[in-house]
């Protein structure tokens, strides 16, 4: 990569990290949407960890990784939504009439994803603990958790842009989303051991990459850490985050012909 | 009016008269553009044809004006000019590059005020400017320097550390300019850099215009679909439909080509006899296409001021008062209208949409 990009990359996130800071609202629901999930998901499922076969002791443990992946997955598959505005204000344009690098635009999305998707990760790791919660893995299975929520961050945000600037409507992005983010989350791990599932329900959250990123975070933050478990969930998460990135330069590249 | 002015003399049409393109700022050989908008494919196999060869030139250190209504291709040749968009074929170099093959040397040597304001409304005016220099390589004290330069001949300095979602329509639309002319370009494109202001904030962009064209030596080609705006600021223009340039020249020129002005002559009392006010300001030299309709007599005059005492001195003649006399340049109303085949309010309702996104 030439200087140029990694400069420009800079000033384009920088732009979208300032813009994020002015925006305190939509800062402030970041932070506060996950710690009603801890409380209230903790509350309510508090007696499954005693279920026999659950194999955790206590369901806060239990459930600050998955609040994380979750949290990760719902603020990020808004992404596209900013990138319409973009479009439809004329900032894209106006940055494309610049000599700016084309790919530095699309790689701001991508850095600052995944570093506010970490940033929200460390929060909410923080609050679990405030709140009574034991990580025993320690600090390498935390940092192996937060990666793989930013990486799985970064897969829903790339979609996320690619069919906003696909579909160009706003209507289909929330469309998807929430018809998306529940049943992701209730097929994975986040809530409940997978072995406490029915089976067709395990064989669907083999495929989900939000339980990819679960499985990744847990296996390593767990006492015993199985690495080979964090390896091999991480390599499909790593492989689908290239994908979405690739898909969504591609649609970059069609946009810029639709002009 | 009456119909036979409407009608187009084809072989009157003047020759665009392309000069040699190593001169020009802004040079475009016929480019096309066709559009396939999504949902339009089956209504529409063979897609909207937004620029049906059209050329351009346009001389450095002048005002351009593309004027023409909604859709008839100005923002799609803006587009292309400024590397946005690639035409179907043809051919453009701005400040001596190629569009299409020397693009980021185009895009170093241009600013654009597009149509919709590109600013980013959550950051400040300051922010925005700032980023836009950095993106031209522009950096440290040089840049300061130069963002607090266009800050305070904007009259935006107090304004500066606001977020652009506060300022006003006028002050967008400045921070818009000064957006496009933080790098010192050699070309500007305003593609309709005065719609939606307010008459106050329009004058002062006019102003504006006027300024960066005059002492600044800037070339600028300007989008509108007023014609009053094409008339005060473009040296040369060109009338744009269905995208193709339909007639271009100076606003002089093109007025001239209607030779004469317009004559309205409101009678004291109704006209008996339309023959005999026709044959009666006939005799007058310089008059011609003349029509009546009710009170209200309509001619066309070489030089209207001259001809007004002879006219009412025929109509004396013949018996008739008059109540009042009017006379008008043509306007480019008029000359529209000769060209495009019809006015330029109906072109406006009639205009194909999605040419124009």
């Amino acid at each position: 990569m030439s200087t140029a990009v990694v400069s420009d990359t800079w000033y384009m996130t920088q732009r979208q990290f300032m813009a994020f800071l002015r925006q305190p609202a939509y800062l402030i629901i970041t932070l506060i949407q996950p710690v009603i999930w801890l409380f209230l998901f903790g509350a309510l499922f508090r007696k499954v960890a005693t279920i026999p076969g659950f194999g955790s002791g206590s369901y806060l443990d239990y459930l600050v990784p998955g609040v994380i992946v979750m949290s990760a997955v719902s603020s990020n598959m808004w992404a596209g939504m900013g990138t319409l505005e973009e479009i439809e204000r004329g900032t894209l344009n106006r940055f494309l009439i610049t000599p700016v690098r084309r790919s530095a635009l699309m790689n701001a999305n991508v850095v600052m994803q995944s570093l506010t998707t970490a940033f929200q990760s460390v929060v909410i790791v923080l609050l679990g603990w405030i709140g009574g919660a034991h990580y025993p893995g320690g600090a390498p299975g935390l940092i192996v958790l937060i990666v793989a929520s930013s990486v799985l961050g970064t897969i829903f945000g790339a979609f996320s842009n690619a069919l906003g600037m696909l579909v160009r409507e706003r209507e289909s992005i929330i469309g998807i989303n929430t018809f998306l983010l529940l049943p992701l989350t209730f097929l994975s791990s986040a809530f409940m051991a997978t072995t406490l599932m029915p089976h067709w329900m395990q064989v669907v959250a083999r495929f989900n990459p939000v339980n990819w990123a679960l499985e990744a975070g847990r296996s390593a933050m767990s006492a015993h850490a199985d690495w080979w478990s964090v390896l091999s969930h991480g390599g499909w998460l790593v492989l689908l985050s290239a994908a979405a990135v690739w898909l969504s330069m591609r649609t970059f590249r069609s946009y810029q012909k639709s002009v | 009016m009456n119909t036979e002015t409407r009608t187009t003399p084809r072989g009157v049409v003047p020759d665009p008269g392309v000069p040699d393109a190593t001169d020009a700022a802004v040079h475009a050989v016929d480019l096309v553009k066709t559009y396939h908008p999504k949902g339009g494919g089956r209504a529409q196999p063979e897609g909207v044809r937004a620029l049906d060869g059209l050329s351009i030139s346009v001389e450095p250190g002048s005002v351009f004006g593309l004027l023409g209504p909604n859709g008839a291709g100005k923002s799609t040749t803006v587009k292309i000019l400024t590397t946005l968009a690639a035409a179907d074929s043809g051919s453009a170099t701005v400040a001596g590059y190629d569009v299409a093959r020397e693009p980021d040397q185009v895009r170093r040597a241009i600013g654009v005020v597009a149509q919709r304001s590109g600013a980013d409304p959550v950051a400040t005016g300051r922010d925005n400017l700032v980023l836009q220099g950095r993106l031209y390589g522009m950096r440290g004290v040089q840049l300061t320097r130069r963002i607090d330069e266009l800050l305070a001949r904007f009259e935006l300095a107090d304004a500066a550390g606001r977020q652009v979602k506060t300022y006003s329509g006028g002050m967008l639309r400045r921070l818009d300019v000064a957006i496009g002319l933080v790098h010192r370009p050699r070309v500007l494109f305003l593609d309709e850099p005065t719609t939606g202001l307010d008459p106050e904030a329009r004058t002062a962009m006019w102003e504006e215009i006027e300024r960066l064209a005059g002492a600044e030596g800037l070339t600028i080609l300007l989008t509108t679909h007023y014609l009053e705006e094409a008339d005060k600021l473009a040296a040369r223009l060109a009338i744009v439909d269905r995208g193709r340039v339909v007639v271009q020249g100076t606003p002089d020129e093109l007025k001239g080509e209607l030779r004469g002005d317009a004559l309205a002559v409101e009678l004291s009392g109704p006209a008996a006899d339309e023959l005999r006010v026709v044959g009666a300001l006939g005799s007058v030299d310089g008059v011609r296409d003349i029509t009546l309709a009710g009170r209200r007599v309509a001619a066309r005059a070489d030089d209207g001021a001259a001809a007004v005492p002879a006219v009412l001195a025929a109509l004396d003649r013949i018996g008739l008062g008059v109540a009042a006399v009017t006379v008008s340049r043509p306007s480019l109303d008029d000359v529209y209208l000769r060209y495009a085949g019809r006015s330029f309010s109906s072109a406006h309702s009639s205009a194909p949409e999605g040419a124009n996104r």
